[in-house]
């Protein structure tokens, strides 16, 4: 993309299709919907981290008046279970069913035991307590290190690790190893090494709306559900699996997403739901009330990191390695993997190597977060570079650049970069007024630099030419930051028209192709891929239908700026779309396309950020103070929604560094299931984040588009503990920094045995 | 859920005292509501006071203000004096929730919900407010700090409810202020909290001061200790030191999710001293 083209639309800001309906509280999210026979689903949950489920009695429940249906968890088929078994116990689907609902066992308190169906909310509250459980406490294990003590309670003891050949059985999932090159014959190289190991808690993704779905039921066997989520097909593949149901006889209708970040990628009450509504004849409605999001839907859990970085007196890295403990919850299934290929991503590493753990404890089961495993892993790596930096006394921005992955560059996960814009992003940081702006007392400033893949993935597109000249997109991802908007822009673009003639529709599992979740950063790249290939098809169809009409090879006609033109010129007067679509019943019919893609070429994201914190070494309290993010999005095809991105993933990173966490106590339970003591960032706890876009274009995409969602969480955390550091000279490697943690390690400091 | 709202005082106590236990008073029901939404409640029914209007207006008069229980912390900002001559009370009922919540939270909710970690409390204490409170019995006038016994528990008798707080007009040389350790910036609970209100004479030697703490014991405190230590003295410096010490070591909090007691011994000091420094300033110090 050397030759500057001139864009009409993209890169502009135009009001997005969506936001009149979501400012006026008219868009209908997933809590939104009733039917005229609904009944208000309920699930009981277990109080015990860890227990046998010896018997339940439904029959006080099922006699209540108003109740219609009762269910437990021997009410879901067991599909899986020799297929899991024959897996030394993992399975994810297995994992999926017993996790919707136990079966014979509670594995974290707050795991779903059995479910009710009644007239109202309250009458369904009711038969809960009217449901008599009989447990079996046992002994539960918390987080990584009582995991792995010897003789710690299992979680599943018939499970054995997957990655480790010869083991018994163990809370160890999985193990898994990457790199390339021999890291002893690096650190062989290295004149200074440093060692650390960080550790991170439990964090929710803190997506305002609640899960919630309604599901209709026919006696035939059809099931219509409606559902907020980050991918209906997502929604009715897994409920059909786990409920033996064919998928064309299942449709899911989208609702408006009130915020994801990866934890809607999965079902929780939509099996139970349906089961529900098959059950009573019925459709069923299920809202998890906020207490109920936060003990039992997809936070990331805590994690532990080793590392250990090689570099010369020159500044340059001669190796890595790492052993990443990432807690998945009761069933595994953690970001691990992810957490070992971003470790050592941003750099050129001569030898690397990354070992990875993936550790079941008695905690909810681990859903995706926003560049999954990413923020913990370049925690430890971007701490432990800033060190490396001050102990070569270099400045940390020209620290990276030596070291930036570029083009050709042997990526630590396996392959060759091709066109990033690592670099680029950190020249653009150095170069920011952020960079050298004078700092005051108890101030400080840090950098980091952070990686994301990125996703392409499955996307299927239609493109409606309407009689009137305005077109309709059908896309098949929920529109969670603005997609409707860039889909919008990039349609108007090609066919030159005007951007409000365009509409976009999320379209439901019956209208639209097979679409992969709205996830990995993708739609704007791959679901956009889609969606050009079908306009491309529309104006060719155009071009034919003009050349009918002119009575010449289709060859000699093209599409310019919204219009068809024989031989590119302007005689006879070329035919503008809204002729060409008014007369289309009499050139050949409707005019449309349809275009279905597994997405090639996603553009590797790189951001880097600049923080500044000032720390009160009275109270310990950090206030960050001004914050800029800098990030490659390959083109911005609707700058504000790319920002929209930077600044709320920079607002989550900070939230995780400073206050976030899930408290348990010694029966894990969790004590702050509520945004009162869960402590999200609120709007006057940062300042105005600044953004600057880098635009170096993926070649392998029509527009250059990289994803832009996931990479803005990842520089956040190590920037404000750099940060820390350079106001209070104290490294902190676990998180958070919390008011009392950080005085604790001030005190430390000052006192007078310390060095 | 029964609702009634009630015009007069007579109505409310008698409503209050025939259903005792049953019926609970509402102001805002900013802690009400959320506390019966948790289950942690049930009543039978919530007798509206904010149609009293003893408990729905401020009053200024040769005695002092008189502050209805009921009023909303958006209308205590609003008033054209009482933020002037009371900038502690006014800012510490104003940190509570949001901006929403400010159209509908009370002070007298705040103390009645007896929380060791309400806002308003420790400022009151630190004010001298008095509670005017009405019931079965009458009439009868209690300082802030006698109100609360232990977490949720007040020493209202039944069918009793807090009609007013009584303020003084402040002397010229007064100031106070009130200071809360949140670890973000709002729409948080108390970690602690400190509230100074102070008299200076004209050399800047204080004369007069009361410091009330929160979350640092089962109840809001009153610092008794303040007064020795401030009084003939500048407040600056080792005082404020000597000030921190003895808030510290007045304090005996528990180890909550929220913050360890160690943390909260050590920084309901700092607040309190923090917060004598600006009322110090207020006072024209």
């Amino acid at each position: 993309m050397s030759d500057e083209k001139k864009f009409r639309w993209v890169g502009t800001r135009p009001i997005r299709p969506d936001g009149v309906d979501k400012v006026t509280g008219r868009a209908q999210y997933g809590a939104d919907f009733a039917l005229p026979d609904m009944l208000w689903g309920r699930v009981l949950r277990s109080p015990h981290a860890h227990a046998r489920i010896l018997s339940i009695e439904t029959g006080a429940a099922a006699a209540l008046e108003g109740v219609h249906a009762v269910m437990t968890g021997q009410d879901l088929p067991d599909l899986f279970a020799e297929k899991a078994a024959a897996a030394g116990g993992h399975d994810d689907s297995n994992n999926l069913a017993h996790n919707v609902m136990a079966r014979d066992k509670a594995l974290y308190h707050g795991h779903a035991v059995a479910a009710v169906a009644a007239t109202s909310r309250e009458i369904a509250e009711r038969a809960l307590e009217l449901i008599d459980v009989e447990y079996e406490v046992l002994p539960h294990v918390l987080d990584i290190h009582a995991a792995l003590a010897p003789g710690a309670p299992l979680v599943h003891p018939d499970r054995v690790a997957q990655g480790i050949e010869n083991s018994g059985p163990s809370n160890i999932a999985k193990r898994l190893q990457i790199g390339h090159g021999d890291p002893e014959e690096g650190f062989a190289e290295a004149d200074e090494i440093i060692e650390r190991e960080f550790s991170t808690r439990p964090v929710h993704q803190g997506y305002i709306e609640p899960h919630a779905c309604l599901a209709q039921t026919t006696q035939d066997g059809r099931v219509t559900l409606w559902s907020s989520s980050q991918g209906h097909f997502m929604v009715r593949d897994y409920t059909a699996k786990l409920l033996d149901i064919d998928l064309s006889l299942v449709r899911v209708i989208p609702a408006e997403i009130g915020g994801g970040f990866g934890g809607k990628t999965t079902v929780y009450l939509e099996p139970i739901a349906v089961s529900l509504s098959r059950k009573s004849g019925r459709s069923v409605k299920m809202v998890m009330s906020r207490e109920e999001v936060f003990r039992a839907s997809g936070p990331t859990l805590g994690t532990r990191i080793k590392i250990k970085v090689g570099v010369t007196r020159e500044g340059v890295l001669t190796a890595g390695e790492a052993t990443l403990h990432y807690e998945g919850g009761a069933f595994g299934g953690s970001s691990v993997g992810a957490g070992c290929m971003t470790i050592f991503a941003p750099y050129a590493f001569p030898h690397v190597r990354s070992t990875g753990y993936d550790i079941m404890v008695n905690k909810p089961k681990g859903a995706a977060y926003r560049a999954p495993g990413a923020p913990m892993a370049a925690f430890a790596l971007e701490t432990v570079m800033d060190e490396l930096a001050q102990r070569l006394e270099i400045d940390p921005v020209d620290f990276r650049l030596r070291n930036a992955a570029k083009e050709g560059t042997l990526a630590s996960f396996g392959p060759r970069y091709r066109r990033i814009g690592c670099v680029e992003t950190l020249e653009a940081v150095r170069d920011h007024p952020h960079y050298s702006a004078p700092l005051g007392p108890n101030q400080g400033r840090g950098v980091a630099l952070g990686f994301w893949f990125n996703a392409g993935l499955q996307s299927s597109a239609g493109v409606n030419l309407n009689p009137d000249g305005t077109v309709t997109v059908l896309s098949g991802n929920p529109d969670i930051g603005g997609s409707r908007a860039s889909l919008a822009i990039m349609t108007a673009e090609e066919l030159g028209i005007e951007y409000e003639h365009v509409d976009v529709m999320v379209a439901d599992t019956h209208a639209v192709g097979y679409t992969d979740v709205t996830g990995g950063s993708r739609v704007t790249f791959a679901t956009g891929m889609a969606i050009i290939e079908a306009v491309r098809d529309v104006m060719g169809q155009l071009c034919q239908r003009a050349a009918a009409v002119w009575e010449v090879d289709a060859e000699r006609v093209s599409w310019h700026e919204g219009e068809a033109r024989l031989d590119g010129g302007f005689e006879p007067a070329p035919l503008g779309l809204a002729e060409l679509a008014k007369n289309a019943g009499k050139t050949g019919g409707p005019i449309s396309a349809r275009a279905a893609l597994t997405a090639r070429g996603v553009g590797m994201g790189f951001g880097a950020h600049i923080c500044d914190v000032e720390v009160d070494p009275e109270t310990g309290r950090i206030d960050v103070i001004r914050y800029t993010a800098v990030q490659d999005a390959g083109r911005a095809i609707h700058p504000s929604y790319v920002e929209g991105q930077m600044q709320g993933g920079a607002v989550q990173g900070i939230g995780w560094a400073l206050n976030e966490e899930y408290v348990f106590d010694d029966e894990g339970r969790v004590q702050n299931p509520g945004f009162l003591d869960y402590r999200i960032p609120v709007a006057s706890d940062v300042p105005m984040i600044d953004t600057v876009i880098v635009e170096v274009p993926n070649p392998a995409h029509p527009y250059g588009v990289r994803g832009v969602g996931e990479v803005p969480i990842v520089p956040p955390i190590p920037a404000v503990v750099n940060a820390v550091h350079a106001a209070t000279g104290i490294r902190f490697c676990d998180l958070p920094l919390s008011p009392a943690r950080v005085l604790a390690r001030l005190d430390e400091a000052r006192s007078p045995g310390s060095a | 859920m029964q609702y009634q709202a009630v015009k007069t005082l007579e109505e409310a106590v008698e409503r209050l005292s025939r259903a005792e236990g049953e019926h609970m008073p509402l102001a805002g029901g900013t802690d009400l509501l959320a506390q019966r939404r948790a289950g942690r409640i049930d009543p039978k029914g919530v007798v509206d006071l904010k149609r009293v209007p003893e408990l729905a207006e401020i009053v200024l008069d040769d005695h002092g203000y008189r502050v209805g229980a009921a009023v909303s912390g958006a209308e205590l900002g609003e008033h054209p004096t009482l933020g002037q001559d009371w900038p502690g009370v006014v800012e510490a009922a104003q940190l509570i929730g949001s901006t929403q919540i400010q159209g509908r939270a009370s002070m007298g909710g705040n103390l009645c919900n007896a929380s060791p970690a309400a806002d308003s409390v420790p400022a009151l204490i630190a004010a001298g407010a008095l509670c005017s409170l009405v019931g079965p019995s009458g009439r009868r006038e209690l300082p802030v700090e006698e109100i609360i016994l232990s977490p949720g528990q007040t020493c209202l008798a039944p069918g009793e409810l807090v009609a007013h707080f009584r303020l003084p007009r402040p002397g010229p040389r007064t100031g106070d202020a009130y200071l809360r350790l949140i670890p973000r910036t709002e729409m948080d609970i108390a970690v602690v909290g400190a509230g100074v209100a102070l008299e200076l004479d004209a050399d800047g030697l204080c004369t007069a001061c009361r410091v009330g703490l929160g979350a640092v014991a089962p109840t809001p405190l009153r610092l008794d200790e303040a007064e020795a230590i401030l009084v003939g003295r500048r407040v600056e410096g080792p005082v404020l030191d000597e000030l921190a010490a003895a808030a510290s070591a007045a304090a005996r909090p528990i180890d909550d999710m929220r913050a360890t007691a160690e943390y909260r011994v050590r920084v309901v000091g700092v607040m309190a001293k923090r917060a004598a420094q600006i009322a110090a300033t207020r006072a024209g110090g």
